[in-house]
């Protein structure tokens, strides 16, 4: 029915078109008022987020304890900027759909003086934690994830090493909300254990991580020391998968969705197989290992396809005491991308591996599959208590974090949000 | 609650839109040539702004008589709205998602009155 008298211009609020510019807290408006929903839970964490770090790739490349590389990578960026020494393979550029998903190319959003407000990455994760309702963020690197396939050894070593001390010296003292894991130079087992020592005892660096894009059998006996290390820590060992268009078989795939869909599974697969098969779980009972970004379904695939295949061939497999699902059960996954089409078959999933205590919710923001942490609330099948456990709990117990709220209220943070717009 | 005006049609870009918040219910209204839409800012996928993303048209797959593909071509027909958070595509005339129409953004009745463009804002629970 029309109104006699139109409401005034100004009680109503135009919403701006979200673009690669738009402020972090405008893009995750709605998962703000999502997070009323479970603004009462202990501790909400997000185990794997993302630092699109071509943004701060001079102050990366600045901390280089190498001249040789450094000098070469200040010139490249002199002539084309970029990302030198990245090794960035090719059809990476179509992750954010052609525009259709913009945070996926950003963020260029506009942030305040750092000198008042912090390093300017320090600010947009505050806004994203604070958006989102989150506790604490554990960020991983973007283009990084694919420095497994570098040539050059000694650039993915010395990269390590200044990534690790801007996150542990530069970023992580700023807020004690974010913190990170080392990046372990997979590639060259003697540096990883140096990392492993440098960083074993820092408290913002909750864990190590193998970026899984790789062709390195992680069962291989120069790597055994370096679990032994990782294991003394108490800390865990984590998995990243991501994406890789140059792998013989992937390049039979004419679309990125296809190459995206297979090979975030492809290489966690390969090695959780060599894991389990190999008998790392009885040779390091105590190191935790965490298994991230390949969704969920892959895991009962893979439990069942070992179980299987143990029973006949267990000549081949003569290290396990138990079946591979027994193994995989004691691990801990992360939740993203959550597979949420067919709720039965993801019911199925999460009781497969016990999710209410192995799994760990992720986001992946500011990647173009993120899930907020509604992706885990909504769910009609989990408790409350699996619920908790998932988007905060479980996180606690695998990176040794207390328990205690650091999160503003929900409300409050929409508050805030209204007086920007006011 | 009553219409509320949003605009003038003449002000919308075609095709166009405009996403307003009124009293806390988010709605998008469309433009595609003479003809107005409107629907609630929320995905049906995570509830994200599905209203403020891209305009783009629909992308389809150039197949052949003999059944052989010269690749993807847009659409000079259909055109979608898609939600930035992780790029779900809706048919702005029927805000269907072009691969499962079952899946679809909620629809808030829109008119054209004497110029202004009017939504029809449902009453909030
Ligand atoms: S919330 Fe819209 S595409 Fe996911």
């Amino acid at each position: 029915m029309p109104l006699e008298t139109p409401p005034r211009a100004g009680s109503i609020r135009e919403l701006p078109e979200i673009t690669v510019a738009s402020d972090t807290r405008d893009y995750l408006a709605h998962a703000a008022k999502q997070a009323l929903k479970y603004d009462d839970y202990e501790l909400i964490v997000d185990i794997d987020a993302h630092l699109q770090e071509g943004g701060f790739w001079g102050e990366i490349i600045g901390l280089l304890e190498n001249d040789v590389l450094k000098q070469t990578a200040e010139e490249m960026m002199r002539g084309r900027g970029g990302m030198p020494l990245i090794n960035m393979q090719p059809g990476m550029s179509f992750q954010s759909l052609a525009g259709r998903v913009p945070h996926q190319s950003g963020p260029t959003e506009p942030t305040d003086d750092p000198a008042k407000a912090g390093h300017r990455f320090v600010q947009i994760v505050r806004r994203t934690i604070d958006t989102m309702g989150l506790d604490y963020q554990i960020i991983f690197p973007t283009s990084m994830l694919h420095l497994g396939m570098n040539p050059m050894e000694d650039i993915e070593i010395y990269l390590a090493r200044a990534y690790c001390k801007w996150l542990a010296e530069v970023i992580i003292p700023q807020d004690k909300r974010i913190i990170g894991l080392a990046y372990l130079p997979f590639n060259t087992p003697s540096e990883c254990e140096k990392l492993v020592k440098q960083y074993g005892d820092n408290p913002g660096i909750v864990g190590f991580t193998i970026c899984a894009v790789r062709h390195k059998p992680v069962h291989a006996n120069q790597y055994m020391r370096l679990y032994s290390m990782i294991q003394e820590t108490g800390k865990p060992l984590v998995f990243h998968a991501g994406p890789h268009w140059d792998d013989p078989s992937f390049s039979q795939l004419n679309r990125f969705i296809s190459m995206h869909a297979l090979s975030f599974v492809h290489y966690n697969l390969i090695h959780m197989t060599n894991w389990i098969i190999n008998a790392m779980p009885e040779r390091f009972p105590k190191l935790k290992t965490v298994w991230v970004e390949s969704g969920l379904a892959w895991i009962p695939f893979l439990m069942q396809r070992l179980d299987h295949e143990v029973m006949m061939r267990q000549s081949e497999a003569p290290g396990l005491k138990r079946l591979p699902s027994e193994y995989m059960k004691e691990m801990f996954f992360s939740s993203q991308p959550m597979e949420r089409n067919n709720l039965e078959l993801l019911q199925a999933t999460m009781k497969s591996f016990n999710a209410e205590t192995q799994l760990l919710y992720s986001s992946d923001w500011p990647h173009w599959d993120f899930d907020p942490p509604s992706s885990v609330t909504t769910l009609p099948f989990l408790s409350d208590q699996a619920k908790r456990n998932i988007l905060g709990l479980n996180a606690a117990r695998v990176f040794n974090l207390p328990v205690k709220r650091l999160r503003p209220r929900a409300a409050e943070v929409l508050a805030r949000m209204n007086e920007r717009h006011t | 609650m009553p219409d509320v005006i949003v605009g003038k049609a003449a002000d919308f870009a075609d095709p166009g839109r405009k996403v307003v918040d009124i009293s806390g219910t988010e709605i998008g209204v469309f433009r595609l040539g003479d003809e107005f839409y409107a629907y609630h800012n929320i995905c049906p996928h995570l509830d994200g702004p599905a209203c403020q993303g891209k305009i783009l048209p629909l992308a389809t797959e150039a197949v052949c008589e003999d059944k052989s593909s010269t690749g993807r071509i847009y659409s000079k027909t259909q055109t979608n709205i898609i939600c930035p958070w992780h790029g779900f595509e809706f048919d702005i005339r029927t805000g269907r998602h072009p691969t499962d129409g079952n899946v679809r953004l909620r629809p808030v009745p829109v008119s054209v009155r004497d110029g202004d463009v009017y939504v029809n804002v449902p009453v909030r629970n």
